[in-house]
């Protein structure tokens, strides 16, 4: 018998494994942008197993909303990182430090 | 019932597995790659639960324009990718401590969270009728109860649009333009000159 908890567990699994992504691949922006892509689909995981489990569509609207911003937001983030190869002919993180924040 | 689980066991043990080797892989075209089935076996996943629609706008969503564009881009920058993993082995004990934690807090939270019952005894905004199916009942909730959030949406994906546009457009010099403004007020004194040639010579 399949129950919420085994939903949210995995969920809560590939959350982490997003974060783990991005502590772990300091360097790389690439794998950092695909470890987001990681953590907003188990922000949809959890939200389409709510849906089901609480018997209410809405949910499912809302994972939409998250798939619609999440594939804005890599758009935008790969352009930024074309854009910072183009001007520093690297990807490192650490060297993202033009705005001097 | 059994066949349920077990599909569930399948989808998500090779999801979870593919979301370690994004983040581990050495290759960043490997990483693209696993990420493209950790995706697809979501939305095996959103089939299970009944969210046919959002199974099939996972695939094409994700699989078919997110994913394709960092393969793209993975291939398109020419990257040392050895030198981008220094660092790797260094955060691996510190991340690994972190993960666990993380792991072990939201489980404790889920657990404990199943004696106070909340999910079970609510009653739904929009409940999900069996004798529609799952298109049609987004499409009427979409349409009418979300659909300021449906044109929201539609702003942000124009904004990105134009974002990444312009954020990756450049100005290469010597590119020839159509101008059409001078294409319009060219008439016969500045198309035409004329010249007087001499006989027995040219130009």
């Amino acid at each position: 018998m399949i129950t919420l908890e085994h939903y949210l567990f995995l969920g809560a699994i590939i959350f982490t494994l997003g974060v783990l992504g991005i502590f772990l691949n300091k360097k790389n922006l690439i794998i950092i942008l695909m470890s987001i892509e990681l953590i907003l689909l188990s922000v949809n995981i959890n939200f389409i197993a709510f849906s089901a489990y609480i018997n209410d569509i809405s949910g499912q609207i809302f994972a939409m909303l998250t798939l619609t911003v999440a594939a804005a937001e890599a758009a935008i983030g790969l352009a930024i990182l074309v854009v910072f190869f183009r001007n520093l002919g690297s990807i490192e993180v650490n060297k993202i430090n033009q705005l001097k924040g | 019932m059994v066949l349920y689980s077990l599909t569930f066991y399948l989808f998500s043990s090779v999801a979870v597995l593919s979301a370690l080797m994004v983040i581990s892989a050495k290759n960043p075209v490997h990483s693209v790659l696993f990420l493209i089935l950790s995706f697809v076996n979501a939305s095996g996943l959103f089939v299970l639960l009944g969210a046919e629609f959002l199974a099939m706008i996972l695939v094409v969503v994700y699989v078919g324009a997110v994913a394709v564009l960092f393969l793209f881009v993975v291939m398109m920058l020419d990257i040392n990718f050895v030198k981008l993993r220094e660092g790797f082995l260094q955060y691996l004990p510190f991340g690994a401590l972190l993960g666990i934690v993380l792991v072990i807090e939201l489980g404790i939270l889920f657990l404990t969270d199943r004696s106070s019952n909340i999910y079970n005894n609510q009653t739904p905004l929009q409940p999900i009728v069996n004798e529609v199916e799952n298109t049609k009942m987004i499409g009427q909730i979409l349409y009418t109860e979300y659909f300021y959030l449906f044109q929201i949406c539609g702003i942000i994906l124009l904004v990105a649009m134009i974002g990444s546009i312009t954020l990756t457009l450049r100005d290469k010099g010597g590119v020839k333009r159509q101008n059409i403004v001078s294409q319009n007020t060219v008439d016969a004194s500045t198309a035409i000159e004329k010249k007087k040639v001499k006989i027995g010579e040219g130009i």
